[in-house]
């Protein structure tokens, strides 16, 4: 009965999940906060141009920021109200980004979307209407979709794979949308196979979330099959599991090459809540402009999974789970393997925030730093077959520039070989500085 | 109380820092101080074998290596990580690796050279090129020939383990099974236990002439078992090592072709501590799989070739020391396997 799980060979840790805090916690919708500031630089590629001026009306759903050309997506207001400010709103990355504030008007009720059947549309309508909505990848890197929904002719994809692993500790987001909404998912991955004129479809979970395997199998056995072929292939507990590289590998085999994309080895992998955004896009024609997140960690008196606005500051989640607690040590945006530490509650939630952890003194290791005792746990523990502790001596000793022979371009910062150090090194740091000295 | 969270106006300041943001539990300092616990067993059996004296020489070597630790970091304007347990380490393997009839303040200057001059000179802790216990030994081999290669004690059998304190050194000297082996064959050594069984009881259990912590093959394994068990060493060169060693005596050790002894090559001498402890030692020894059995190997051949062919009757710590500075290039020959392939390579 036990099929065997899923997974990729090389490299990988088991950091303690943690997401018994909020794994059975339903999605509740917070409540509109009175102001929210959102980001035009929510995804990969160059800023929107604001659409919109200081004082105009703007209605839930609009849009509000638009790429005039390159890679880009559309930004739409999450909330109705008047435009307060075109300005900039702190960024966990870039310190400052470019935001339009908007102030709520409390009168106004949610706006509400009929369901359409997509089954009319043509390939080129259902890509625009994805493109219009703004949606990008929600798992963390924002790329465009309709960019990678459009992969160039030669490349003769032949799978869709979604991405349902959440192996950072903590989030439970997905794990949530997989039991709450299975349908739509289900849903979003046929629209995504009738766009790439495929067939085949895997959906890959951990393990660790049975429930989510179940509602995901019946959802793919109860829909209306349509020619499409849905699995739900369950992947061992492992990090970083849901990294892309790593979960084509676990369940095709396939390796993506250095420097490569997954539609070199004629993949397309979407995360469950794209799949969702992108239902939504296209059945309901809504833009992508609610997030839920998952807010997690000892420090905040309340965990829990909320759906958002776009653009509502940590500061007004915070206050909607009763504050935070005296232990609080870290605020984290994103999960604690990949995600950015934050010194201002004012930043904003934006398409790509997976969770807002606050961690508390137990949970987070600030001790210092040691000298590299060349233990080589980090070399096991790189899934890409790197040298993170060549690299870290290397940069100590001012030498960043001559690192890429131990492949820090290939490096996509899982944290791994920080987790494993037993010198508490911050290797994601110093590859993060060699990658900026390195010459290609 | 509750804290507003804002990092300025607030009770207290976050931590701002690049991910990750959890680390798994280990630390430096619990490998060492779990190395130190797994040294424990067979200082305490030396005790009973050899007498009291030798828990007196290993304290004098690990205070002087700890002393001598903060004072070099001191000195080098270093921070000072004496707590970090690797010190403590030294000075318990150097006391391991010398004779138990030797006088107390000889591990004072080891301690110094393998300390001072073996590893905070080199770079310290991560960067020193040999195993710095061992250098600590070959320095008083070569300084205090006669009594690193004569002081052995006759274990005490029962008698009191005060016996041997303050008496003289050559009063009560006896040869190691090494050393009888090599002149006077395994006869000679069958005789010197009384029977085949008692020999090998002794050899296993720790109750023969040696250094101070070597003679346990059976507590240092137990130990070397329990660090593979918690993952801090793994099993690739104490295995190649130890089965070269009995393969290669097999084959070269007796007086024909395959007439050797493999049993009694492993059993004696620093074999078990060598393998377990000093060349799995991080820094001194490859980390890829395939490098630490090729490294173990080598040091099991070096071993043999110092055992049958050298002038002293044990090889380990120089086997040790000939491969220590080998480790770089064993880095650079065996590295992980990249992920990624060359573009264009599809599976």
């Amino acid at each position: 009965m036990d099929i065997p799980l899923l997974t990729f060979p090389k490299g990988g840790v088991h950091p303690e999940e943690s997401k018994a805090l909020t794994a059975h916690s339903e999605t509740e919708i917070m409540p509109v906060p009175d102001e929210v500031d959102i980001l035009l630089n929510q995804h990969f590629g160059a800023p929107c141009t604001p659409l919109v001026k200081k004082k105009d009306a703007v209605r839930e759903g609009d849009l509000i920021g638009e790429m005039e050309h390159g890679l880009g997506a559309n930004t739409h207001a999450s909330v109705t109200g008047t435009v307060k400010n075109i300005g900039t709103a702190p960024h966990p990355i870039s310190v400052t980004a470019p935001s339009v504030t908007i102030q709520t008007d409390p009168e106004a009720g949610p706006r509400v979307y009929e369901p359409t059947d997509w089954a009319r549309f043509s390939r080129e309508e259902l890509l625009a209407r994805v493109k219009n909505a703004g949606i990008v990848g929600v798992g963390g890197a924002g790329f465009p979709t309709h960019v990678k929904l459009a992969p160039p002719p030669e490349a003769k994809v032949d799978m869709l794979i979604l991405n349902g692993a959440e192996c950072e500790p903590y989030l439970t987001t997905d794990h949530r949308a997989m039991l709450e909404h299975p349908d739509q998912i289900i849903e979003g991955a046929k629209i995504i196979l009738a766009i790439l004129g495929i067939t085949e479809c895997h959906v890959g979970i951990e393990r660790n979330k049975s429930d989510a395997i179940e509602a995901m199998k019946k959802a793919a056995d109860d829909a209306a099959p349509g020619g499409y072929h849905i699995h739900v292939d369950a992947l061992k507990v492992k990090y970083p599991q849901g990294s892309e590289k790593q979960l084509i590998q676990s369940i095709t085999g396939r390796r993506v090459p250095g420097f490569g994309l997954p539609f070199d080895v004629a993949v397309i992998v979407q995360n469950v809540g794209t799949a969702k955004a992108i239902y939504d896009a296209v059945v309901l024609d809504k833009p992508l402009y609610e997030k839920v997140i998952t807010v997690s960690g000892k420090g905040i008196q309340r965990p829990a999974n909320i759906q958002v606005k776009i653009g509502t500051r940590v500061r007004d989640i915070v206050s909607y789970l009763g504050g935070t607690k005296p232990d609080l040590a870290k605020v984290v945006l994103g999960g604690p393997m990949m995600g950015f530490a934050i010194s201002d509650l004012d930043v904003p939630v934006t398409k790509t925030t997976s969770g807002v952890l606050f961690l508390a003194d137990d949970e987070v290791d600030a001790s210092d730093h040691g000298q590299c005792i060349r233990c080589g746990w980090c070399l096991d523990a790189c899934p890409m077959g790197l040298s993170p502790n060549e690299v870290g001596v290397y940069v100590e000793a001012g030498r960043a520039g001559d690192t890429a022979q131990f492949g820090v371009f290939e490096c996509f910062e899982c944290g791994c070989c920080a987790f494993v150090c037993p010198a508490k090194r911050p290797l994601v740091q110093f590859i993060r500085l060699a990658k900026r000295k390195a010459k290609k | 109380m509750e804290n507003n969270g804002d990092t300025k106006t607030g009770s207290r300041l976050w931590t701002v820092s690049v991910s990750p943001h959890v680390k798994s539990g280990e630390s430096v300092e619990k490998i060492m101080w779990t190395v130190v616990g797994c040294l424990v067993p067979p200082l305490i059996l030396s005790v009973f074998v050899f007498g009291f004296q030798t828990l007196l020489i290993t304290l004098v070597s690990v205070a002087s290596c700890v002393a001598t630790e903060t004072i070099s970091q001191k000195l080098l304007h270093r921070p000072v990580t004496v707590k970090d347990g690797s010190a403590v380490i030294t000075g318990m393997l150097l006391a391991y690796v010398i004779p138990p009839g030797v006088p107390y303040w000889m591990p004072i200057l080891g301690g110094v050279m393998s300390i001072y001059v073996a590893k905070h000179l080199l770079g310290g802790i991560g960067f020193n090129i040999f195993n710095p216990a061992l250098i600590g030994r070959a320095f008083l081999v070569a300084t205090f020939p006669v009594a690193m290669t004569s002081a052995w004690l006759a274990p005490l059998h029962g008698a009191s383990i005060f016996k041997y304190m303050g008496s003289g050194v050559d009063a009560v000297t006896t040869a190691t099974p090494l050393f009888v082996l090599k002149h006077y064959g395994i006869s000679g050594l069958i005789q010197k236990f009384g029977s085949l069984s008692s020999m090998y009881g002794s050899l296993f259990v720790g109750w023969r002439p040696g250094c101070i912590g070597e003679t346990s093959a059976l507590l240092l394994l137990l130990g070397g078992l329990y660090l593979i068990y918690k993952g801090y060493i793994t099993w690739h060169v104490p295995v190649s090592m130890i089965v070269t060693v009995g393969f290669l005596t097999w084959v070269f050790g007796g007086g024909r072709l395959f007439t050797g002894q493999p049993l009694i090559a492993v059993l004696s001498g620093g074999i078990a501590l060598g393998a377990f402890f000093m060349a799995t030692d991080y820094v001194t020894s490859p980390t890829q799989k395939t490098a630490k059995l090729l490294f173990g190997t080598c040091i099991g051949a070096l071993t043999v070739l110092i055992r049958l062919k050298g002038g002293y009757p044990e090889g380990v710590c120089y086997a040790i020391l000939l491969m220590n500075p080998l480790t770089p290039a064993f880095e650079q020959w065996f590295k992980p396997k990249r992920f990624a392939p060359q573009k264009g390579a599809v599976k």
